[in-house]
């Protein structure tokens, strides 16, 4: 048994680690062929994660790549793609911090409303394309685009610009700073408690507790609950989740809603640990890098936890390449080629562990399987 | 859904593709027509200026080529949500040629660059059998990156005024021509006389509105726009007249009944995917050439997803494709020049719907008359009270209509039967 | 003597864990319209499969008109004068007939598609063969005869002179097969060989020169209709005699579990059901027989709650459930054994567990409030492998590591331990051995002797009449007789599917 999971723990590791293997080759290529040394690059950029500031600035980059992951990932438990994480996070950013600046209201509850109103807001917003889906047909990859682009192209500098702007500054396009109580503390305290020296103007983000409370939660309600098992159960095969009583609309609808009060929560580390407003230069891509995050992560809490630090490592330690002068932009280059690998390493390990799968269970049952194997059934096509 | 799929659709909207050419010419000139009746009642000279239709048509050409690449996909199957990165690979690659050769040789090089997006999105999907949306967001990633990687590597520090964020500036040396005596081009040095611009120029109901039109389309043209509009019935010719396009098309309807009658699906596919890409770097390229005349990151501004939207407002047919990118290109030309124009066009937009809500009321779909009835009250009552309409709403116009097509007239809706599906060879049952 | 157009000697084909052709042999002569029969699974898809190029045999060896030939392709087929026309139609519905057919060999004029030579080659074969269509015609907006058609043609454009049909009566109506029928005859006349799939022996027997039965992906042997009957091919094919009906002893009750009332549904503007009215008591199992396609999935989903009737009620232990949901459904007790397993019935990369608590979740042990009782899942589904004969190594393993049999015990294991009060099972045993069918058919019997109600839809007569009390024959949307299975003969059920008796 135990060797058995062992077996199967090598199996989930082989794909993202060959994949990720992958896309370093063809980076390091990349950096080759325009006349930069590979080696030396990625040495530099390990030797530049070793310090406990850069190892803060990694975690604090890790947690919207981790939350953003989660909306994306939970919407793939049912087989919706979710890729408009990136206009929901950024209109729920903008709307929470109008909000948050607006009230005056002691600590933590300031806070709950801010965490509030973006779930509201992302969620809404997926919602949208949730109802189209489910009661219009509308695929979900359309609607969320056609919606990502509203929201960037217009919406967000219209309500800035018109409704929401702090207008004592002229300067720049931003909302009214959040007061005191609407921030979130960082974790440098806890931090000290426990041995570790934060140096001077680094911040462990407070959000971080969150991002794993949200983890925990995620598996919880998908792995043990029977409403993640319908979930599940309608990712998987969605004929037979409807015959055995799930109501897919409903089912399309809560997904849609609950994958974008995720996503509400992406900016909000940045929002409340550190610009405390909403501007023009408020991080973007955050919702198409959280794809990523979940398919190397292969939708699973820990997994995506792992795969959102590497990429919080790479975008950190990048910054030491500009120095060396080599180009950090080799970093889109290397993640998206992760993307594109991932993909194609879990499919070809997913045949790999079905085959192994079949011929264990045909060895188990040896001497009485006369009959054919389900796969070659369907093949048989008689029907 | 366990149901068996209904036999024998009824022949009711048995439309042939032969009545569809006509029928968006009707609905062209009902535009025109009530694009000149709005122009005159709101006093909005510009809604149907030359100069509006002109700038329509340069804004326009990208929407349309991304639209085109996304046609070329999607018909052999493959969604292409890259184009946006496709794009952005056209507008560098474009002008890098166009620094480094000359301007044709940027739109040569821009074809190049979006036809390597088209390249690594027909690997990705159709050789590993990638999700074709996952796929499509990993190019839009690879696409950004590139472009800053390379414009780092070629331009930084060079002292060409070229930098991470952008080229040098690119000199254009593509011709523009007026049509002689419609649009008062020259020949052999003699002016001929602007027959469309004069008769544009008087301003009366109508007349002058389809002058304006024309002088747009024939005035100042620049050659490559024009190799950009005569796509669209090369597509036309390509994908309905040609054995390649028959082959290609049936890549995106049925993958099983093609391979079976010996066409390497493959093959179709990896064609309509590089062609797509190819199509979106010119559509980078011509950013570049005709509009910045420089490469600046982030120029693309979303124009692959506008050009997706054009594709599935025109139903995915070229035709339909430029009617999408004319409108959409219309739009963004009012928005940058004339902003009571833009306000003007509310009324338009009560007004066509209102005719629409009579038109559906008249047909006794109630339903979607009265939906389409208070959309007319609604645009009527925001024109009436207010005096201008906030730019941004433009921007995001196309991405609402094409919600509300999607949403309200699906059925009507004709995407390939096959578009997105997994296809392996030997696959089907 | 003239070479036979088609000869095989030999053919194996092995998937993983499977045979599904084992040494078939196969001679079809010249100009004949040739039948090869057998059940479901048999290995006669397969075989053609191989014949067409689609899959290459590991052993054996084709020969066309005496010569062997070895195909990598469809293409290559097709060259050699071979042409399939598929039981699922490989049609594109948004191109035109001619496009259909011409697609792979356009004529060309220039660069251009030359489609006035395609539409006089296609208008010229279409009278040659009396198969006449508008080329010019979308496909969507042809029926299922039309579209089979335009599949010969396609064939017969490619200059094929042996044709394969696999089962092409399944999808069509009785005048439909008429129709096809005579074509044939014009074809065979015109000398082309006929290779004629299926598994409807009357139909053989009206239409083939020469029949061959195959069984277990083996050929069983060659014969002619006039020297044999349906019963003896039926027993060919089978292998041993028919199932006897059910001797023992009724345990039909008074109670009335399950009631249909006038039910109708309407898609698009047709009538797939059409005012439908049925009993199932506690302990009586009711067949429904039919020619698939005729209303049953539509029944089975009204039933279930999957989809909404036009009109009409249907009642459960005498309460209305018409507008109840499919949750709602199982949860009273309504199990469901789904004709298509692997598509409607599991989840086939999650492990046993969760398989077999699908349509239960909401029950004990599977859960407890809103959670999943994982360990309680687990001791159920052992439980169910263990009484339900399912081998497997574990409870843990993904469904889609068991084989079909297994797979399908599976899910009459769980829906049986849940001890429902009515029980819906669409070919319980399709596609599955001998042995486990045994024993999915005692377990049924068992179940009805202690009050439960089974409506039994199935394609497969012996199976309905070997398990049924009472037989309702539907056919198109409606049910057009109520059948003792004591005295019915299959020739009589047969006429009624096919509507020759109603």
């Amino acid at each position: 048994m135990n060797r058995d999971r062992l077996r199967r723990l090598g199996f989930a590791l082989l794909a993202p680690v060959s994949a990720f293997a992958f896309a370093v080759l063809i980076s390091s290529l990349a950096l080759w062929a325009s006349g930069n040394d590979p080696f030396t690059a990625w040495r530099e950029m390990l030797a530049y994660a070793n310090d406990t500031r850069r190892m803060i600035s990694i975690v604090n980059r890790a947690i919207p790549l981790y939350i953003s992951a989660l909306a994306v990932g939970f919407a793939f438990k049912m087989n919706l793609f979710n890729i408009g994480v990136e206009g929901q996070y950024q209109l729920a950013a903008l709307m929470a911090a109008a909000v948050g600046a607006s009230v005056d209201l002691p600590g933590p509850i300031h806070v709950l409303l801010i965490l509030v109103v973006a779930m509201g807001v992302g969620a809404g917003w997926a919602g949208i394309a949730g109802v189209l889906k489910a009661y219009r047909g509308v695929h979900e990859v359309i609607a969320t685009i056609m919606l990502n682009a509203i929201v960037t192209t217009g919406l967000l500098a219209y309500l800035l610009g018109n409704y929401l702007r702090d207008r004592s500054e002229t300067q720049i396009l931003k909302t009214h700073d959040l007061p005191a109580s609407g921030r979130m503390p960082s974790l440098n305290r806890p931090l000290a408690a426990i041995g570790i020296d934060v140096p001077q103007g680094a911040n462990l983000q407070g959000f971080l507790v969150i991002a794993i409370l949200l983890g925990v939660a995620f598996y919880v309600v998908v792995s043990r609950t029977r409403f993640g098992y319908d979930l599940r159960a309608s990712g998987v095969n969605p004929w037979a989740a409807l015959a055995s009583g799930v109501h897919p609309k409903g089912m399309i609808v809560k997904t849609m809603l609950i994958s974008g009060a995720l996503a509400g929560l992406v900016g909000m580390s940045q929002l409340l640990g550190f610009f405390g407003r909403y501007h023009q230069d408020f991080p973007t891509g955050l919702g198409f890098a959280g794809i990523a995050v979940a398919l190397l992560g292969r939708n699973h809490p820990a997994g995506m936890a792992v795969s959102a630090l590497l990429f919080g490592f790479l975008s950190t330690s990048a910054q030491i390449l500009d120095l060396r002068d080599i180009p950090k932009e080799i970093i889109d280059i290397l993640q998206a080629t992760v993307l594109l690998s991932v993909v194609v390493s879990y499919e070809l390990v997913r045949r790999l562990v079905a085959a192994s799968e079949v011929k264990a269970a045909a060895a188990a049952t040896a001497g009485a399987a006369t009959q054919p194997a389900a796969a070659a059934l369907s093949e048989e096509g008689d029907r | 859904m366990t149901t068996v799929s209904g036999t024998g659709t009824p022949a009711v909207h048995a439309a042939r593709p032969k009545r569809k050419l006509p029928r968006a010419m009707i609905l062209v000139g009902l535009g025109v027509i009530l694009l000149s009746i709005v122009r005159v009642v709101a006093d909005a000279d510009d809604l149907t200026s030359a100069g509006s239709f002109s700038a329509a048509i340069r804004l326009g050409v990208p929407i349309l080529l991304a639209g085109l690449g996304g046609l070329f996909a999607e018909r052999c199957g493959v969604v292409n949500i890259g184009l946006e990165g496709m794009l952005i690979l056209g507008t560098w690659f474009g002008a890098w040629g166009a620094v480094e050769f000359g301007a044709w040789e940027g739109v040569l090089l821009g074809i190049f660059g979006g036809a390597l997006g088209g390249l690594i999105h027909a690997v990705a999907t159709v050789t590993f059998g990638v999700d074709h949306i996952v796929s499509g967001v990993a190019i839009n990633i690879l696409g950004a990156g590139m472009a800053r990687y390379l414009s780092v590597v070629s331009w930084v520090g060079k002292g060409t005024g070229g930098g991470a964020t952008q080229s040098p500036k690119v000199t254009v040396d593509i011709a523009k021509v007026d049509v002689p005596f419609l649009a008062g081009g020259s020949i052999f040095g003699w002016d001929t006389p602007d027959v469309l611009g004069r008769i544009a120029s008087w301003r009366w109901v109508v007349i002058s509105d389809v002058a304006g039109l024309l002088r747009g389309l024939t005035g100042n043209l620049s050659l490559l726009s024009f190799v950009a509009l005569l796509l669209v019935p090369a597509s036309v010719l390509f994908l309905w007249h040609t054995p390649l396009g028959l082959r290609l098309r049936s890549a995106g309807e049925n993958p099983y009944a093609a391979e079976s009658l010996g066409v390497n699906v493959y093959r179709m596919k990896y064609l309509g995917v590089i062609t797509s890409g190819a199509l979106a770097g010119l559509g980078g390229a011509f950013l570049v050439l005709e509009g910045a005349g420089i490469y600046r990151e982030g120029q693309t501004g979303g124009r692959g997803f506008i050009g997706l939207a054009a594709l599935i407002f025109g139903n995915w047919r070229p035709t339909g494709v430029a009617m999408g990118a004319g409108l959409f290109g219309f739009a963004d030309a009012l928005r940058l020049r004339n902003e009571s124009a833009v306000h003007a066009l509310l009324l338009f937009v009560a007004v066509a719907a209102a005719l629409a809500a009579l038109w559906l009321l008249f047909d006794r779909r109630y339903r979607y008359g009265a939906v389409i009835g208070a959309i007319a009250v609604g645009f009527g009552i925001w024109y009436v009270t207010s005096d201008t309409v906030p730019r941004q709403f433009l921007s995001f116009t196309p991405h609402i209509t094409t919600l509300l097509v999607l949403a309200f007239a699906t059925q009507r809706l004709r995407p390939p039967a096959a578009d997105g599906l997994p296809y392996r060879k030997g696959g089907g049952t | 003597m003239e070479p036979p157009a088609v000869e095989l000697r030999g053919i194996a084909k092995r998937f993983p864990g499977v045979i599904a052709n084992d040494d078939v042999d196969l001679v079809v002569r010249t100009g004949e319209v040739h039948a090869i029969v057998g059940e479901n699974g048999a290995g006669k898809s397969t075989l053609m499969k191989i014949l067409y190029g689609m899959q290459a045999p590991d052993e054996g060896t084709i020969l066309v008109d005496g010569a062997e030939v070895s195909f990598r392709s469809p293409k290559d087929a097709i060259a050699a004068g071979i042409g399939m026309v598929h039981q699922h139609f490989m049609l594109a519905d948004n191109l035109t007939v001619l496009e259909n057919v011409v697609l792979g060999l356009e004529p060309k004029r220039g660069l251009a598609l030359d489609r006035a030579s395609a539409r006089a080659r296609i208008v010229e074969l279409g009278e040659r063969y009396g198969m006449v269509i508008d080329p010019d015609t979308l496909v969507e907006h042809l029926g299922v005869g039309e579209r089979q058609r335009v599949e010969i043609l396609k064939v017969l454009y490619r200059g094929a002179r042996i044709l394969i049909l696999d089962e092409p009566t399944a999808v069509l109506v009785p005048q439909e097969v008429e129709e096809l029928f005579a074509s044939l005859a014009e074809l065979k006349s015109q000398g082309v060989t006929v290779i004629f799939i299926s598994h409807k022996l009357d139909e053989v027997l009206q239409i083939a020169d020469s029949i061959t039965v195959i069984r277990a992906g083996r050929t069983v042997g060659t014969t002619e209709p006039a020297a044999t009957t349906a019963r003896e091919l039926a027993e060919m094919m089978v292998g041993s005699e028919l199932p006897k009906p059910d001797t023992q002893g009724s345990t039909v009750t008074e109670t009335v579990e399950l009631e249909l009332d006038g039910v109708t549904l309407e898609e698009t503007g047709r009538t797939v059901i059409d005012g439908v009215s049925m009993r199932v008591r506690r302990g009586e199992v009711v067949g429904i027989a039919g020619v698939e396609g005729n209303g049953q999935t539509e029944l089975v989903d009204i039933i279930l709650g999957l989809q909404a009737p036009t009109s009409g009620r249907v009642l459960l232990g005498g309460e209305d459930i018409t507008q109840a949901s499919t949750r709602w459904r199982r949860n009273q007790g309504v199990g469901y054994i789904p004709a298509d397993r692997q598509r409607h019935g599991l989840l086939l990369p999650s492990p046993l567990w969760e398989n077999a608590m699908l349509g239960h979740q909401d029950v004990v042990p599977f859960s407890r409030g809103p959670w999943v009782n994982r360990r309680g899942a687990r001791v159920r589904t052992a439980q169910i492998a263990e009484d339900f004969d399912v081998r497997t190594p574990g409870v843990d393993v993904p469904a889609h590591a068991l084989s079909g049999g297994n797979q399908q015990k599976l899910i009459v294991g769980r829906e049986m331990a849940a001890e429902p009060k009515l029980l819906v099972a669409g070919h319980p045993t399709r596609g599955i051995d001998v042995g486990a069918q045994a024993a999915v058919w005692t377990q049924l019997r068992e179940a009805r002797s202690k009050g439960l109600a089974v409506l039994l839809v199935s394609a497969d007569l012996e199976e309905l009449i070997g398990l049924s009390d009472t037989l309702l024959v539907m056919y198109r949307g409606r049910i057009v007789a109520e059948l003792d299975p004591q005295t019915v003969t299959p020739q009589e059920l047969g006429s009624y599917m096919t509507g020759a008796a109603a």
